[in-house]
């Protein structure tokens, strides 16, 4: 694959040259904050395990941009890309993500279970599948109040081989709830490849059977992406229902930090890594004229400082007074 | 009719209470298996004419998919609803447990506060109908077990109804439980509009020589053993439990520092179950004063039984309630 290989679209569905620039500041931020938490846990500066979305990036920068603020996103444990893509400020993210007190979870959610309300994450589940039954309720909740909120749900394809998944979809079909179920497709789950786990031909197929909307699209191109993502939400905005959205892409770093992908040819590996989505959709942007090399430099830098500073406020951040441990259990702080 | 009743059972304490929940507070949501009008308001009938008065949307028919339900009831908590959601039986509850245990009960502390999920589920169980093995276990102790969860099992239509209310405006996850004999046990009208506080036990007799802890269904069975001693001129104190968790341990000790026997009984099975808790604390808290242990009734560690032969050797029975008693006073 090639820069040019891009999906080419009409006028009315491309996306502006602020979007793609947008699309590549978020994608870049995600690549540069796994780098480097990834440096962090190596230098034991973090203790966690961690499951790295590199590969993926492209996927939620090109569906945020459709989102507004006010749109909810429930994602999993492999879901700092979604977060960050949300827009989740650094600093409490990346306390969260060292288990500080000033994180957003105030140290009790952990890099698996990251969530900021105010950005429009409420739920990052560590249980495959279990992130599409609740994003049905959130969406009813909306439906019901009117206000025009969607609900996004990631997930990747392991989940669709889960009870939860064939339940949520039956009944976001039925309900016409306003999501968009997002499958995250990188071909693997945990350690097995999609056709030794799954027995339909593609994850969109899967929709038919609910009398859903399925669509398959290439989520390494960010313009495919961006268009796929923006029906969906408009739709589910406009009251037409739920579009399961089968994202093809591929996951460079394993299923968790140390897993060497000993299960992934050594072929499909370097070939996935030669159409790396990052370096792709940043010559692209250049040789369609949309930026300049220096311009994204500039983008990336900016990046790096932001992202400098939050790891600088998380670790001189402290960590959670162990009091905390009888608060938030309930409503009431309860008495040992 | 237009003058109160003299008595109310405990299906229609539960509409009442739903229906006054739900014209109060637009919010409150009901889901669940055939729980709308046109499907018949409930298997139990528990949810009859609300949605007639609220709509189908507020009162919401879903498939056979506990998971979606349970799933559906979570989300729409966290967005800002009071949805009620109805697991017909018990057993049930394990196809939704993931729903409930990992999400519902833990989203408050995983989330640092940002978030609760101020949802009541509303489920049925009890042994009595011949269900057997897979509809009528009590599986509360689980639930009492996990962080972030209350739980309740109310025995009286009046409690049922103040429960339920609290629930509902509870700003966690509540556990509901109701029994399938005691739905056609007639007991005193609540007081429209008054609610029971989640975790305050309530001594139902006064009496000097032991305390007999229970809740639920068994409450029928502990009243009349009471009764049956106290013709033999042994003075039983019962204390219906009403909240399993929180766990009214101010009450409970309050008693048995006073009776200095006790003797808890519940249909689940003994081993591991809410009696174990109990008599734990108990004798922790009270070590020096009890007389006796702690004795405990439940079920026999089997699956529930179809057959009548049985049963009866299956559940704590009259019998076997008042056998645990003297052998405290033995």
């Amino acid at each position: 694959m090639t820069a040019l290989t891009m999906t080419p679209l009409s006028e009315t569905t491309t996306p502006s040259r602020e979007t793609l620039l947008e699309i590549y500041r978020i994608a870049t931020l995600i690549k540069q904050a796994d780098d480097r938490f990834i440096e962090l846990i190596k230098a034991g500066q973090i203790a966690s395990p961690y499951y790295s979305p590199r590969g993926q990036e492209l996927i939620p920068a090109a569906i945020s941009v459709n989102l507004r603020p006010s749109d909810v996103v429930v994602t999993t444990y492999r879901g700092i890309h979604d977060q960050l893509a949300k827009g989740i400020p650094l600093e409490p993210f990346v306390a969260e993500f060292m288990g500080k007190a000033t994180g957003t979870c105030k140290g009790k959610g952990g890099p698996m279970h990251i969530t900021h309300v105010a950005s429009g994450l409420p739920v990052t589940t560590g249980v495959v599948g279990s992130g599409l039954p609740i994003a049905n309720g959130l969406a009813w909740a909306a439906q019901l109040k009117k206000t025009g909120q969607v609900t996004v749900c990631n997930f990747g394809d392991g989940a669709t081989n889960i009870g939860a998944f064939h339940e949520a979809l039956n009944l976001a079909s039925l309900w016409k709830l306003p999501v968009v179920f997002v499958c995250q497709n990188n071909g693997y789950a945990e350690h097995t490849k999609f056709e030794l786990g799954t027995s339909s031909r593609t994850i969109a197929d899967r929709a038919v059977a609910y009398g859903m909307r399925g669509v398959e699209v290439d989520g390494n191109d960010a313009v495919a992406m961006w268009s796929a993502a923006k029906l969906a939400i408009d739709r589910a905005r406009a009251g037409d229902g739920p579009t399961l959205l089968d994202a093809k892409t591929f996951r460079f770093r394993g299923h968790l930090l140390g897993d060497d992908s000993h299960y992934i040819g050594k072929d499909e590996m370097a070939q996935a890594m030669a159409a790396d989505p990052l370096p792709r959709l940043r010559a692209w942007l250049i040789a369609e004229g949309h930026a300049s090399d220096a311009a994204l430099s500039d983008i990336e830098r900016h990046n790096v400082e932001a992202f400098e500073r939050a790891v600088q406020f998380g670790l001189d951040s402290p960590f959670p007074d162990t009091s905390e441990l009888e608060r938030d259990v309930l409503a009431t702080e309860i008495a040992a | 009719m237009s003058s109160t009743p003299k008595t109310i059972n405990m299906i229609q304490a539960i509409n009442l209470a739903l229906d006054h929940a739900m014209e109060q507070d637009a919010t409150v949501l009901a889901l669940g298996e055939d729980i709308a009008d046109k499907q018949g308001g409930g298997v139990f009938k528990c949810t009859a004419g609300l949605s007639a008065k609220y709509g189908t949307e507020r009162v919401k028919s879903t498939p056979i998919a506990e998971q979606a339900i349970m799933g559906a009831a979570v989300g729409a908590a966290l967005g800002g609803m009071r949805p009620v959601a109805e697991i017909m039986l018990m057993n049930f509850m394990t196809v939704g447990m993931d729903q409930l245990v990992n999400h519902a009960a833990k989203l408050r502390f995983m989330t640092g506060g940002q978030t609760h999920v101020p949802l009541t589920v509303r489920t049925a169980t009890g042994a009595g109908f011949g269900t057997g093995g897979q509809h009528a276990d009590y599986l509360e102790s689980w639930f009492a077990h996990t962080a972030g969860m209350k739980v309740v099992a109310p025995s009286t239509p009046a409690d049922a109804y103040g429960l339920m209310l609290s629930c509902i405006f509870d700003d966690d996850p509540c556990l509901f439980i109701e029994n399938l004999p005691l739905y056609f046990v007639p007991g005193a009208p609540p007081v429209p509009g008054t609610r029971v506080p989640i975790g305050k036990a309530k001594v139902v007799r006064e009496g000097r020589d032991v305390t007999v802890i229970s809740y639920s269904r068994t409450m029928l069975e502990v009243n009349a053993v009471a009764d049956e001693l106290a013709k033999r001129d042994i003075s039983v104190e019962v204390i219906d439990l009403r909240s399993i968790s929180p766990l009214d341990m101010d009450t409970l000790r309050a008693s048995v520092a006073k009776t200095r026997r006790a003797v808890v009984a519940h249909e689940a099975q003994v081993d591991f179950g809410v009696g174990a808790e109990i008599a734990a604390r108990l004798q922790q808290d009270l070590f020096g004063q009890l007389l006796a242990p702690v004795g405990r009734v439940g079920a026999a560690r089997s699956p529930v039984p179809f057959s009548k032969a049985l049963e009866a050797a299956y559940l704590p029975t009259a019998e076997r309630i008042s056998a645990a008693i003297l052998q405290t006073l033995a």
